[in-house]
């Protein structure tokens, strides 16, 4: 079975696999999903309505449902696939130089954000500028 | 917001007769432009688009994955160049 248990002495560590490398632990299933690249609150609440799961424990599902599970997760792009179109995608701009893409390459925000301050997320840590006084 | 589809995108008009003439006659030429919003769109593929940025126009060769784009997305109109270097020296 898919189901991957290490069974150490007196302690057994259940991982789940679901879609491809995703290994979500013991919490309810709407939670263990969104550890996927590409499922977040609302896509794992949607998986969960589209097909008609209660919100269980992880390890407590059983393998149809786990099968059932598999098959809705891979009607989505998830994981390696999304990184790699969004990755073509950024590309694509890099390539064509466009402002979008000379933005990605300056490491900048590139949807019209203020970058006196804030958008440290792409700038990263700050760093102390010497000789710069506040007045 | 995107723009409504039966209006097709947006091309100024004096743009898209200067592309035509040029289309009709299969000659390529430098076509200088002001229309930075106006949108790339299939015919312009292959021509030279020298787009003005505030100062001067940037001469662009239009290809077939910038369709879909806005001129004024290839001509930057802000060129950064770093911070000046701190002249405290010559302030004192």
């Amino acid at each position: 079975m898919l189901c991957v248990q290490v069974v150490v002495p007196g302690l057994s560590i259940k991982c789940v696999r679901v879609g491809g490398v995703e290994i979500p632990n013991n919490k309810r299933i709407e939670y263990s999903l969104q550890y996927i690249h590409g499922v977040g609150r609302t896509r794992a609440r949607q998986i969960l309505c589209d097909i008609n799961m209660d919100n269980k424990i992880t390890k407590d599902l059983s393998e149809e449902e786990l099968i059932t599970l598999r098959d809705e997760v891979s009607k989505y792009m998830i994981e390696g696939d999304l990184r790699r179109f969004n990755a073509i995608n950024v590309k694509r701009l890099k390539d064509i130089q466009c402002y979008r893409g000379i933005r990605h390459i300056q490491g900048l925000p590139c949807r019209g954000q203020r970058t006196k301050n804030n958008c440290r997320t792409l700038k990263g840590k700050k760093v102390a500028i010497a000789g710069k006084k506040k007045k | 917001m995107t723009r409504s589809l039966k209006k097709n995108p947006y091309v100024a008009n004096h743009l898209l007769r200067k592309i035509n003439k040029l289309n009709t006659k299969k000659e390529k030429d430098i076509i200088i432009t002001w229309s930075r919003a106006s949108t790339i769109i299939p015919t312009m593929i292959g021509h030279t688009i020298a787009i003005h940025n505030g100062k001067e126009h940037l001469p662009i060769y239009i290809t077939d994955r910038m369709v879909g784009h806005k001129l004024g997305e290839f001509s930057p109109t802000l060129n950064f160049r770093g911070h000046a270097k701190n002249d405290n020296r010559s302030r004192r």
